[in-house]
């Protein structure tokens, strides 16, 4: 088991790193180099600034500074946002995200699971056909689809939510949903999947040879066999759930860490872009191992490997 | 001899007990007509009538987005002046004109843009655009993911570890994030290559939508290459791998002849799901302005342009959203379908 | 009220699918006494499953029993609802299946799954139910109990695995088990060990077993009786000795052929049976083995062959269907028609 979870961390760190290096060389493919603003600068200043930054130096030297700051946790300084530093941007911002994101995912994961286990238990009759129509169409629907739709005929239509900001509680309903339309109805799918499989399954069988009524059966032996795979969706959840988030607090105007990165892009605030993408990059990479882990402890098989 | 009188015969005929010929045992064998692996998928796929149906709105759309605009009145990127800001089947103050002067025209079914363009035929484009992304990128995603799948699963041992290695690194990574990044960043360099002789055609496609291509296919290939090495794994087992082992085959053959035939209807199924997953993306990334250029339209591009009017103009985001809602649900339904038919091995 | 455990009349089950009704049972009547074992032989197909899960209320959701009656122990389990049958699985009628390595769920400790059929029932106290586990591998001769307990399948070998699944079947100490191809997933060494196994604890426990398996030298070295089954019936019936040395239906004799006889001569070779099983979707109206059989006659393409017994001295009688044949020789074959109007013909001769 510790062999297990230190593979896990260390194959983390070792994405984490490749990300990093990655981000630096992608955002090199930008002419004149990443820290440079788009305002006319005399060649003087150029060079001035290029030298302040390192930019004179080899490119593998860049790195390597570039590298070494990010180890010690300095992401730089935002270029727009004169004075903050990108460490304190993410301290400022990522909380209203991870907020958002973890009623996201706890919702989903209830709405998911329960509805894949009784269309899977009800497979072929009324309720699942019903419930197949829904998650299929709940994966059609990209967020920022749901989110504009649920704002136009919500708020602007019916007047009842709140359209911007996370300043009640009640602003909270529509991020959350539109954020949780599609992996709610991606876990259904995915539950009802699973949990047919299994209900197939041998061990389905000798546990109804032993006399265990059905709902038993359903909830001790099948419940959690198939729900591994959802433990495994939970990680690409979390990330789309954070993409899923730059589109949600764009068009909520909601001020998280999704929304910095948003704005950050056409203003070409390289650090900020940069230090954003790598902080999520290692957050998204550190819940996976996080769900790895939690996956070792419910499926006692993986020890094994 | 006489059987017939015998009371336990029960009209029992002593020439049924001649023993039957072949033939005869043969005519009654009646056994379940045997099929092909694709006439099969097709007649359940021909069975499935959500798939049809899908299928059927696939090609309502391709015909749409492909054909019908070379014929459209109104071109995507053409400007009538004086006709900005239309609402649905609305003329403007000159076209009313024009037409008391007994002119026939067109009539602006979803109105018009702020520039004047007809909201018809940019819907239609931005389908176009979107679709002509997906399918391109699953082609891509089909051709590295297959290649490396299929070579990291045929050689196995060393060559496999370090190829799946590399994969589950890919893998992990939150890829939406690098494909910003990349879109962001690529079009810079892919315009310094268009002005290069023989990559003229970058231009004509727009570097963003080649960008797009080329990140799609650069970071969404390793799904694809983990479900065909899996197939091939299990496939080398079987006996007829080493059978054309032993008579000589090259690997090359084998992996042409042998594996991928016998994996193609894993790929077809996965490359058609593939479709809408990045059409999904595409829509997601020109909703935030790193999509295709204006003025070419994108589905997303078009649905955020229209979030400024949405009180005034609701259509102008329904009529883009729809079609995003509806392309992606076919295909999705197409590519279930397809599943089912063709490949009863993976489920739901 | 009959004095077998297990009496099957005439049932007719049938697989509704959507392709049509798949008949995997065609009128089987078999009976059974208290801590008899019972040995079903069949290819895969043929019935034998189905059979012996009827009797327990196991057949997929699209089984229907459509004609007959399923007696056990008492109980008419073709009337009885899920409810119902569940009270008596696991208490009075226990089963093993074939494949151990996927028969015990993946997360659940093996002291976890012996624990729950023991507590299912709910007649034991807490601290018997806590004892029963460690028991049960003892009983069924699983070394360091304790320790297995806390394992989880994956750690067991298949052997032990299946010595696992046998103490959860005989939890509550079952009338009857039902054992489907118990050893087939197993190594040859390891096979001998099982059967031994149930060998012995059915002496102990004083239960019944039917034993379904394709394996005739399974059967021999356990059965008290044996009955071969072919696209949905019981084709022949007898005891272990009637089958193995005075086999009447083709399909028996040609199941004897096919294994392996260490005394015969080094060259004589196996034969093996040829052709495919009937498809039951379109059972045909004759006998279901008349295709395959070397000896097939007009009238077995045409009608169905009625039971026939098979005397002790070598007459043939036919069988009656209300009278008791539990023990008696019979089969359903036309030959041992035709051969009792020879030897009717060959009496009348003589006279």
């Amino acid at each position: 088991m510790a062999k297990y979870i230190i593979k896990r961390i260390l194959f983390g760190v070792l994405t984490a790193f490749v990300v990093a290096t990655l981000t630096f060389f992608i955002m090199n493919l930008v002419p004149g180099g990443p820290f440079l603003s788009e305002k006319a600068v005399t060649p003087q200043a150029q060079a001035a600034m290029e030298a302040k930054y390192g930019l004179d130096k080899p490119l593998f030297v860049q790195y390597l500074t570039y590298m070494g700051d990010i180890l010690q946790g300095d992401m730089g300084m935002s270029l727009k946002k004169r004075g903050f530093t990108v460490n304190d941007i993410i301290r400022n911002k990522f909380p209203v995200s991870a907020r958002l994101g973890g009623m996201a995912v706890l919702l989903s994961v209830l709405i998911g699971v329960p509805l894949g286990s009784i269309a899977a238990y009800n497979r072929g009759k009324v309720i699942d056909n019903i419930i197949i129509v829904f998650s299929t169409a709940g994966i059609a629907i990209p967020t920022f689809l749901s989110s504009t739709l649920m704002m136009y005929f919500l708020s602007v239509k019916l007047k009842l939510l709140p359209s911007l900001g996370l300043t009640t509680p009640a602003s909270y309903i529509m991020p959350v949903l539109a954020l949780s339309l599609y992996p709610a109805s991606y876990i259904s799918r995915l539950m009802r999947s699973s949990m047919l499989d299994v209900i197939g399954q041998d061990y389905m069988r000798t546990a109804r040879a032993k006399g265990v009524s059905t709902f038993k059966s359903i909830f001790k032996h099948a419940l959690r066999n198939a729900i591994l795979p959802v433990v495994t969706y939970l990680g690409p959840l979390l990330a789309y759930l954070m993409t899923g988030s730059f589109i949600v607090e764009k068009i909520f105007t909601i001020p998280g860490l999704g929304h910095e990165f948003v704005s950050a892009i056409p203003s070409r605030d390289y650090p900020l872009i940069m230090g954003t993408t790598i902080f999520l990059a290692c957050f998204i990479i550190l819940m996976n191992v996080v769900v790895d882990i939690a996956y070792a402890f419910i499926d006692p098989r993986i020890k094994l490997k | 001899m006489d059987k017939k009188k015998n009371p336990l015969s029960l009209q029992l005929n002593v020439d049924d007990f001649v023993p039957a010929t072949a033939d005869e045992k043969e005519s009654l064998v009646i056994m379940r007509e045997s099929v092909g692996f694709w006439k099969d998928g097709l007649r359940r796929f021909k069975r499935n009538k959500i798939a049809m149906t899908a299928f059927t709105v696939v090609m309502i759309i391709v015909v749409l987005a492909f054909i019908v605009p070379a014929f459209y009145p109104y071109a995507y990127e053409e400007q009538v002046k004086g006709s900005e800001r239309l609402g649905i089947m609305e003329y403007s103050a000159k076209e009313i004109q024009r037409m008391e002067a007994g002119e026939s025209i067109f009539p602006h079914i979803l109105g018009t843009d702020q520039n004047g363009r007809d909201y018809t035929i940019r819907v239609l484009v931005g389908a176009r655009v979107s679709m002509t992304v997906g399918i391109v990128a699953s082609l891509l995603i089909l051709l590295i993911g297959s290649v490396y799948g299929a070579v990291a699963g045929y050689f196995g041992g060393k060559v496999d570890m370090v190829m799946m290695r590399i994969v589950d690194v890919l893998y992990t990574i939150p890829d939406v994030l690098i494909i910003i990044l990349l879109a962001q960043v690529l079009k810079f360099p892919l315009q310094n290559l268009s002005n290069v002789p023989g990559f003229g055609w970058i231009t004509a496609l727009g570097p963003n939508m080649v960008s797009m291509f080329l990140v799609f296919a650069l970071l969404y290939w390793v799904g694809m290459a983990r479900i065909v090495r899996g197939q091939i794994m299990v496939l080398k087992q079987n006996e007829y791998v080493t059978a054309a082992k032993a008579l000589g085959a090259s690997n090359g053959r084998i992996i042409k002849r042998h594996l991928i035939t016998n994996c193609i209807g894993t790929l077809i199924v996965t490359t058609t799901l593939q479709i809408p997953s990045s059409i999904f993306t595409e829509s997601f990334l020109s909703f935030l302005g790193l999509g295709v250029q204006a003025p070419m339209p994108s589905l997303g591009s078009l649905a955020s342009d229209a979030l400024n009017g949405l009180q005034t103009y609701p259509e102008k985001l329904f009529a883009p959203a729809f079609m995003i809602f509806v392309i992606i649900l076919s295909f999705n339904l197409l590519g279930d379908g397809l599943r089912d038919a063709f490949d009863p091995k993976m489920k739901k | 009220m009959s004095d077998y455990l297990v009496d099957i009349k005439h049932e007719k089950l049938s697989f509704f699918t959507p392709v049509g009704e798949v008949k995997a049972l065609n009128d089987v009547s078999i009976q059974m006494k208290e801590g008899e074992v019972l040995g079903i032989v069949g290819e895969s197909g043929s019935g034998k499953s189905v059979t012996a899960y009827s009797l327990m209320g196991l057949t997929a959701d699209n089984g229907k029993i459509v004609d007959g009656e399923v007696n056990f122990n008492g109980h008419r389990v073709d009337l009885m609802t899920e409810k119902e049958i569940r009270k008596i699985r696991g208490k009075e009628i226990s089963i093993i299946f074939q494949d151990p390595m996927t028969s015990l769920n993946p997360v659940y400790t093996i002291g976890n799954q012996i624990e729950e059929a023991v507590r299912v029932h709910g007649d034991k106290t807490k601290e018997e139910a806590r004892q029963r586990p460690r028991e049960l591998l003892t009983l069924v001769g699983i070394n360091e109990p304790d320790k297995r307990l806390k394992q989880y399948p994956h750690e067991l070998s298949g052997g032990m695995r299946q010595r696992v699944m046998i103490a959860i079947a005989l939890a509550c100490e079952p009338k009857l088990l039902i054992a489907d191809e118990p050893t087939t997933a197993l190594d040859v060494t390891i096979q001998a060990q099982i059967l031994e196994l149930m060998n012995d604890l059915r002496r102990k426990l004083k239960m019944g077993i039917i034993l379904i398996t394709h394996d005739l030298g399974v059967v021999a070295s356990m059965c008290d009786h044996i009955a071969v089954m072919y696209a949905g019936e019981i084709v022949e019936y007898g005891t272990t000795d009637d089958i193995f040395y005075e086999p009447k239906h083709e399909y028996t004799k040609g199941l004897l052929k096919s294994i392996p006889k260490f005394q015969e001569k080094e060259y004589s070779r196996l034969v093996p049976i040829e052709g495919t099983p009937v498809d039951l979707l379109n059972p045909p109206k004759g006998c279901g083995f008349a295709p395959r059989c070397d000896s097939c006659m007009k009238i077995c393409l045409e009608r169905k062959p009625e039971k026939m017994i098979i005397n002790a001295d070598g007459t043939f009688e036919d069988m009656p269907d209300e009278t008791e044949y539990n023990g008696k020789h019979y089969s359903r074959c036309w030959l041992q028609k035709k051969e009792q109007f020879e030897l009717q013909d060959n009496a009348k001769g003589e006279s």
